[in-house]
Protein backbone atom coordinates (compact mmCIF):
# COMPACT_ATOMS: atom_id res chain seq x y z
CA UNK A 1 0.00 0.00 0.00
CA UNK A 2 0.88 3.41 -0.28
CA UNK A 3 2.36 4.79 3.22
CA UNK A 4 1.72 8.17 4.18
CA UNK A 5 2.49 10.04 7.84
CA UNK A 6 0.40 13.21 9.08
CA UNK A 7 0.97 16.25 8.98
CA UNK A 8 1.69 18.87 11.65
CA UNK A 9 -1.63 20.43 12.85
CA UNK A 10 -0.09 23.88 12.32
CA UNK A 11 0.96 23.25 8.90
CA UNK A 12 -2.94 22.16 8.26
CA UNK A 13 -3.70 25.12 9.82
CA UNK A 14 -1.98 27.34 7.53
CA UNK A 15 -3.10 25.75 4.34
CA UNK A 16 -6.77 26.51 5.57
CA UNK A 17 -6.81 29.43 7.75
CA UNK A 18 -8.28 31.74 4.81
CA UNK A 19 -11.02 29.67 3.91
CA UNK A 20 -14.44 30.02 5.40
CA UNK A 21 -16.24 26.62 4.29
CA UNK A 22 -13.98 23.45 4.40
CA UNK A 23 -14.21 19.70 3.36
CA UNK A 24 -12.16 17.45 5.05
CA UNK A 25 -11.93 14.47 2.66
CA UNK A 26 -10.54 11.29 3.83
CA UNK A 27 -9.64 7.66 1.90
CA UNK A 28 -11.12 4.54 3.30
CA UNK A 29 -7.56 2.54 1.75
CA UNK A 30 -3.92 2.74 2.12
CA UNK A 31 -4.25 5.65 4.24
CA UNK A 32 -6.47 4.09 6.69
CA UNK A 33 -4.37 1.10 7.27
CA UNK A 34 -1.16 3.60 8.11
CA UNK A 35 -3.57 5.49 10.33
CA UNK A 36 -2.96 8.65 8.39
CA UNK A 37 -6.28 9.86 6.54
CA UNK A 38 -9.24 7.47 7.48
CA UNK A 39 -12.65 8.03 8.74
CA UNK A 40 -11.02 8.63 12.80
CA UNK A 41 -8.30 11.19 11.38
CA UNK A 42 -10.42 12.76 9.02
CA UNK A 43 -12.89 13.19 12.47
CA UNK A 44 -9.63 14.34 14.85
CA UNK A 45 -8.48 16.81 12.89
CA UNK A 46 -11.93 18.37 12.12
CA UNK A 47 -12.65 18.28 15.87
CA UNK A 48 -8.99 19.97 16.53
CA UNK A 49 -9.95 22.90 13.51
CA UNK A 50 -12.79 23.80 14.74
CA UNK A 51 -11.63 23.82 18.25
CA UNK A 52 -8.73 25.89 16.89
CA UNK A 53 -10.47 28.31 14.70
CA UNK A 54 -13.66 29.00 17.09
CA UNK A 55 -11.06 29.63 19.42
CA UNK A 56 -9.36 32.59 17.13
CA UNK A 57 -12.81 34.33 16.26
CA UNK A 58 -13.34 32.88 13.21
CA UNK A 59 -16.20 30.87 12.22
CA UNK A 60 -15.40 28.02 10.05
CA UNK A 61 -17.47 25.50 8.55
CA UNK A 62 -15.27 22.14 8.73
CA UNK A 63 -17.28 19.21 7.47
CA UNK A 64 -16.02 15.67 7.72
CA UNK A 65 -16.28 12.82 4.53
CA UNK A 66 -14.33 9.64 3.45
CA UNK A 67 -14.31 8.47 0.17
CA UNK A 68 -13.65 4.72 -0.81
CA UNK A 69 -11.27 5.57 -2.58
CA UNK A 70 -9.67 9.51 -3.85
CA UNK A 71 -7.81 8.15 -6.80
CA UNK A 72 -10.97 6.62 -8.83
CA UNK A 73 -13.39 9.00 -10.45
CA UNK A 74 -17.07 7.08 -9.40
CA UNK A 75 -16.01 7.45 -5.59
CA UNK A 76 -14.60 10.93 -6.68
CA UNK A 77 -18.41 11.82 -8.41
CA UNK A 78 -20.15 11.23 -4.85
CA UNK A 79 -19.55 14.28 -3.33
CA UNK A 80 -19.79 16.56 -6.79
CA UNK A 81 -23.21 17.45 -5.73
CA UNK A 82 -22.15 19.08 -2.27
CA UNK A 83 -18.29 20.07 -3.42
CA UNK A 84 -20.10 23.60 -4.62
CA UNK A 85 -20.67 24.07 -0.68
CA UNK A 86 -17.23 24.11 0.08
CA UNK A 87 -14.46 27.41 -0.53
CA UNK A 88 -11.79 24.55 -0.17
CA UNK A 89 -10.59 20.76 0.38
CA UNK A 90 -8.59 19.34 2.70
CA UNK A 91 -7.62 16.07 1.60
CA UNK A 92 -6.46 13.29 4.00
CA UNK A 93 -5.32 10.85 1.06
CA UNK A 94 -2.15 9.91 -0.77
CA UNK A 95 -0.89 12.49 -3.31
CA UNK A 96 -2.48 10.49 -5.89
CA UNK A 97 -6.21 11.46 -4.18
CA UNK A 98 -4.87 14.91 -3.58
CA UNK A 99 -4.25 15.22 -7.53
CA UNK A 100 -7.31 12.86 -8.71
CA UNK A 101 -9.35 15.26 -6.79
CA UNK A 102 -7.88 18.66 -7.76
CA UNK A 103 -8.38 16.93 -11.66
CA UNK A 104 -11.80 16.75 -10.51
CA UNK A 105 -12.81 19.57 -8.55
CA UNK A 106 -10.76 22.07 -10.76
CA UNK A 107 -12.25 25.45 -9.71
CA UNK A 108 -11.62 25.02 -5.68
CA UNK A 109 -7.95 24.86 -4.11
CA UNK A 110 -7.27 20.95 -2.83
CA UNK A 111 -4.93 20.58 -0.13
CA UNK A 112 -2.52 17.94 1.29
CA UNK A 113 -3.46 16.60 4.94
CA UNK A 114 -0.38 14.17 4.71
CA UNK A 115 2.53 13.51 3.68
CA UNK A 116 2.85 10.67 0.93
CA UNK A 117 6.35 8.41 2.15
CA UNK A 118 6.65 5.32 -0.08
CA UNK A 119 4.99 1.98 -1.02
CA UNK A 120 5.52 -0.41 2.22
CA UNK A 121 4.05 -3.04 4.02
CA UNK A 122 2.86 -2.46 7.88
CA UNK A 123 5.42 -4.64 9.86
CA UNK A 124 4.09 -4.12 13.20
CA UNK A 125 1.49 -1.47 14.36
CA UNK A 126 2.79 1.95 13.77
CA UNK A 127 6.19 0.36 11.90
CA UNK A 128 5.80 0.75 8.39
CA UNK A 129 8.84 0.19 5.69
CA UNK A 130 9.37 0.69 2.25
CA UNK A 131 9.31 -2.47 -0.25
CA UNK A 132 9.23 -1.34 -3.94
CA UNK A 133 9.45 1.40 -5.47
CA UNK A 134 7.25 1.00 -8.96
CA UNK A 135 10.64 0.62 -11.03
CA UNK A 136 8.29 -0.51 -13.44
CA UNK A 137 10.24 -3.39 -14.23
CA UNK A 138 9.94 -5.92 -11.49
CA UNK A 139 13.37 -8.83 -10.38
CA UNK A 140 12.31 -10.28 -7.28
CA UNK A 141 12.11 -13.60 -9.42
CA UNK A 142 16.06 -13.57 -9.76
CA UNK A 143 16.22 -11.82 -5.93
CA UNK A 144 15.00 -13.97 -3.97
CA UNK A 145 11.71 -12.15 -3.62
CA UNK A 146 13.64 -9.09 -1.96
CA UNK A 147 14.22 -5.67 -3.77
CA UNK A 148 17.78 -4.25 -4.41
CA UNK A 149 15.79 -1.06 -5.52
CA UNK A 150 14.13 -0.60 -2.98
CA UNK A 151 15.84 -1.95 -0.07
CA UNK A 152 19.22 -1.03 -1.28
CA UNK A 153 20.63 2.43 -0.60
CA UNK A 154 22.63 2.84 -3.96
CA UNK A 155 19.81 0.53 -5.47
CA UNK A 156 22.36 -1.62 -7.08
CA UNK A 157 21.72 -4.87 -8.93
CA UNK A 158 25.01 -6.96 -8.53
CA UNK A 159 25.26 -6.50 -4.89
CA UNK A 160 26.67 -6.06 -1.62
CA UNK A 161 28.83 -3.29 -2.23
CA UNK A 162 32.33 -2.72 -0.13
CA UNK A 163 30.15 -1.32 2.20
CA UNK A 164 28.75 -4.32 3.62
CA UNK A 165 29.54 -5.19 6.93
CA UNK A 166 28.34 -8.33 9.02
CA UNK A 167 25.24 -7.84 7.05
CA UNK A 168 24.77 -4.22 7.50
CA UNK A 169 24.30 -1.27 5.62
CA UNK A 170 26.96 1.14 5.44
CA UNK A 171 24.66 4.52 5.48
CA UNK A 172 23.06 2.89 8.95
CA UNK A 173 23.94 0.07 11.58
CA UNK A 174 20.10 -0.45 11.55
CA UNK A 175 19.32 -1.07 8.17
CA UNK A 176 20.25 -4.79 6.89
CA UNK A 177 21.89 -4.78 3.96
CA UNK A 178 19.77 -5.53 1.33
CA UNK A 179 22.10 -7.71 -0.35
CA UNK A 180 22.98 -9.57 2.37
CA UNK A 181 19.49 -10.66 2.48
CA UNK A 182 19.09 -11.55 -1.07
CA UNK A 183 22.24 -14.11 -0.14
CA UNK A 184 20.63 -15.39 2.83
CA UNK A 185 17.38 -16.07 1.09
CA UNK A 186 18.70 -17.58 -2.10
CA UNK A 187 20.65 -19.84 -0.03
CA UNK A 188 17.56 -21.16 2.08
CA UNK A 189 16.14 -21.85 -1.21
CA UNK A 190 18.74 -23.66 -2.64
CA UNK A 191 19.69 -21.27 -5.56
CA UNK A 192 22.67 -19.46 -4.81
CA UNK A 193 23.57 -19.89 -9.00
CA UNK A 194 21.19 -17.13 -9.35
CA UNK A 195 23.42 -15.14 -7.33
CA UNK A 196 25.97 -15.97 -9.48
CA UNK A 197 24.34 -14.57 -12.93
CA UNK A 198 25.39 -11.15 -13.74
CA UNK A 199 22.01 -8.99 -13.97
CA UNK A 200 22.75 -6.83 -17.18
CA UNK A 201 22.44 -3.13 -17.32
CA UNK A 202 18.39 -2.57 -15.80
CA UNK A 203 16.32 -0.62 -18.64
CA UNK A 204 15.80 2.44 -16.02
CA UNK A 205 13.48 4.25 -18.76
CA UNK A 206 10.18 2.18 -17.18
CA UNK A 207 11.41 3.97 -13.79
CA UNK A 208 10.64 7.67 -12.97
CA UNK A 209 13.84 8.47 -15.03
CA UNK A 210 12.18 8.00 -17.91
CA UNK A 211 9.20 10.44 -16.89
CA UNK A 212 5.57 10.74 -15.84
CA UNK A 213 4.71 7.44 -16.66
CA UNK A 214 1.44 5.51 -17.72
CA UNK A 215 0.15 2.08 -18.08
CA UNK A 216 -2.36 1.52 -21.34
CA UNK A 217 -4.24 -1.75 -21.45
CA UNK A 218 -6.73 -2.05 -24.28
CA UNK A 219 -7.40 -5.10 -23.33
CA UNK A 220 -9.54 -4.04 -20.30
CA UNK A 221 -10.06 -0.59 -21.93
CA UNK A 222 -13.92 -0.16 -22.98
CA UNK B 1 -19.75 2.98 50.39
CA UNK B 2 -21.20 6.23 49.82
CA UNK B 3 -18.75 7.99 48.94
CA UNK B 4 -18.87 11.53 47.57
CA UNK B 5 -17.28 12.94 44.44
CA UNK B 6 -17.87 16.33 42.71
CA UNK B 7 -20.99 16.73 40.80
CA UNK B 8 -19.53 18.45 37.62
CA UNK B 9 -17.59 14.73 37.24
CA UNK B 10 -19.95 13.12 33.77
CA UNK B 11 -19.28 9.18 34.03
CA UNK B 12 -18.92 7.80 30.74
CA UNK B 13 -18.79 3.73 31.27
CA UNK B 14 -17.31 1.86 28.58
CA UNK B 15 -15.67 -1.93 28.77
CA UNK B 16 -12.36 -1.15 28.62
CA UNK B 17 -10.28 1.83 28.84
CA UNK B 18 -8.84 1.01 25.65
CA UNK B 19 -12.58 1.19 24.05
CA UNK B 20 -11.47 5.23 24.16
CA UNK B 21 -10.44 6.18 21.18
CA UNK B 22 -8.92 9.76 20.65
CA UNK B 23 -11.79 11.13 18.79
CA UNK B 24 -14.14 10.44 21.77
CA UNK B 25 -11.57 12.85 23.66
CA UNK B 26 -11.63 15.31 21.17
CA UNK B 27 -15.25 15.57 20.80
CA UNK B 28 -15.55 16.15 23.76
CA UNK B 29 -13.73 18.97 24.15
CA UNK B 30 -15.75 20.36 21.38
CA UNK B 31 -18.69 20.11 22.63
CA UNK B 32 -17.70 21.94 25.62
CA UNK B 33 -15.83 19.87 28.06
CA UNK B 34 -13.55 21.55 30.27
CA UNK B 35 -11.32 18.17 31.00
CA UNK B 36 -11.39 14.19 30.47
CA UNK B 37 -9.95 12.07 32.37
CA UNK B 38 -10.09 8.46 31.68
CA UNK B 39 -9.79 5.75 34.79
CA UNK B 40 -8.36 2.38 33.94
CA UNK B 41 -7.48 -0.28 35.69
CA UNK B 42 -3.60 -1.06 37.22
CA UNK B 43 -0.68 -0.99 34.57
CA UNK B 44 -0.48 -5.10 34.09
CA UNK B 45 -4.12 -5.75 35.75
CA UNK B 46 -5.82 -5.12 31.92
CA UNK B 47 -8.26 -8.22 31.68
CA UNK B 48 -7.62 -7.38 27.79
CA UNK B 49 -3.79 -7.37 28.59
CA UNK B 50 -3.32 -3.86 27.22
CA UNK B 51 -6.19 -2.02 27.20
CA UNK B 52 -4.93 0.79 29.47
CA UNK B 53 -1.84 0.93 27.73
CA UNK B 54 -3.52 1.82 25.09
CA UNK B 55 -5.64 4.32 26.72
CA UNK B 56 -2.77 6.02 28.12
CA UNK B 57 -0.90 6.65 24.88
CA UNK B 58 -4.39 8.14 23.44
CA UNK B 59 -4.51 10.48 25.97
CA UNK B 60 -1.15 11.20 25.77
CA UNK B 61 -2.02 12.00 21.56
CA UNK B 62 -5.02 14.06 22.55
CA UNK B 63 -2.95 15.81 25.09
CA UNK B 64 -0.47 17.11 22.29
CA UNK B 65 -2.95 17.75 19.78
CA UNK B 66 -5.15 20.32 22.56
CA UNK B 67 -1.67 21.66 23.24
CA UNK B 68 -1.32 22.20 19.60
CA UNK B 69 -4.46 24.31 18.66
CA UNK B 70 -4.03 26.45 22.21
CA UNK B 71 -5.80 24.27 25.09
CA UNK B 72 -4.05 23.23 27.71
CA UNK B 73 -2.86 19.52 27.68
CA UNK B 74 -3.39 19.64 31.03
CA UNK B 75 -7.31 18.66 30.49
CA UNK B 76 -6.84 15.06 29.75
CA UNK B 77 -5.40 12.78 32.25
CA UNK B 78 -4.96 9.19 32.34
CA UNK B 79 -5.32 7.25 35.93
CA UNK B 80 -4.98 3.76 37.03
CA UNK B 81 -6.33 2.19 39.60
CA UNK B 82 -8.03 -1.11 40.90
CA UNK B 83 -11.43 -1.72 41.15
CA UNK B 84 -11.14 -1.80 44.76
CA UNK B 85 -10.37 1.43 45.74
CA UNK B 86 -13.42 3.14 45.66
CA UNK B 87 -11.91 6.02 47.78
CA UNK B 88 -9.05 7.06 45.39
CA UNK B 89 -11.71 7.18 42.75
CA UNK B 90 -13.16 9.60 44.79
CA UNK B 91 -9.84 11.54 45.69
CA UNK B 92 -9.31 11.59 41.63
CA UNK B 93 -12.36 12.92 40.61
CA UNK B 94 -11.96 15.84 43.10
CA UNK B 95 -8.00 16.15 41.90
CA UNK B 96 -9.29 16.37 38.51
CA UNK B 97 -12.04 19.19 39.21
CA UNK B 98 -9.45 21.15 41.32
CA UNK B 99 -7.69 20.67 38.48
CA UNK B 100 -9.66 21.97 36.03
CA UNK B 101 -10.80 24.60 38.31
CA UNK B 102 -7.47 26.10 38.34
CA UNK B 103 -7.20 26.53 34.34
CA UNK B 104 -10.70 27.08 34.04
CA UNK B 105 -13.66 26.95 31.34
CA UNK B 106 -12.46 25.14 28.35
CA UNK B 107 -12.40 28.31 25.92
CA UNK B 108 -14.40 27.04 23.42
CA UNK B 109 -17.83 27.79 25.70
CA UNK B 110 -16.87 31.09 25.72
CA UNK B 111 -15.98 31.78 21.62
CA UNK B 112 -19.58 29.56 21.03
CA UNK B 113 -21.61 32.21 22.58
CA UNK B 114 -19.66 35.19 21.23
CA UNK B 115 -20.62 33.53 18.32
CA UNK B 116 -24.25 33.26 18.98
S1 LIG C 1 -6.23 7.72 -3.07
FE1 LIG C 1 -4.21 7.05 -2.41
S2 LIG C 1 -4.58 6.37 -0.32
FE2 LIG C 1 -6.55 6.41 -1.33
S3 LIG C 1 -6.83 4.31 -2.18
FE3 LIG C 1 -5.95 5.59 -3.77
S4 LIG C 1 -3.76 5.18 -3.61
FE4 LIG C 1 -4.64 4.54 -1.68
S1 LIG D 1 12.15 -4.48 -8.54
FE1 LIG D 1 11.00 -2.64 -9.00
S2 LIG D 1 8.84 -3.29 -9.14
FE2 LIG D 1 10.00 -4.96 -8.15
S3 LIG D 1 9.72 -4.59 -5.97
FE3 LIG D 1 11.64 -3.57 -6.58
S4 LIG D 1 11.07 -1.46 -7.12
FE4 LIG D 1 9.19 -2.68 -7.01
Amino acid sequence: MIVADKKPIEEIIEEVKDHDKILILGCNECVTVCEAGGKKEVGVLASALRIYFLNQGKEMKIDERTLERQCDQEYLDEIRDVADDYDAILSLACGVGVQFTAEQYFSRPVYPGVNTCFLGATEERGLWTERCQACGQCVLASTGGICPISRCAKRILNGPCGGSSNGKCEISKELTCAWHLIVERLKSLDRLDDYEKLFPIKDWSTDRAGGPRKVVREDVQL
Amino acid sequence: MRLKYPSSVKIVRVPCTGKIDILHIMRAFEKGADGVYAVGCMEGDCHFDSGNFRARKRVEQAQKILHTIGLSGERVQMYNLSSSEGPLFAQIAREMTEKIRKLGPNPIKLAVKKAA
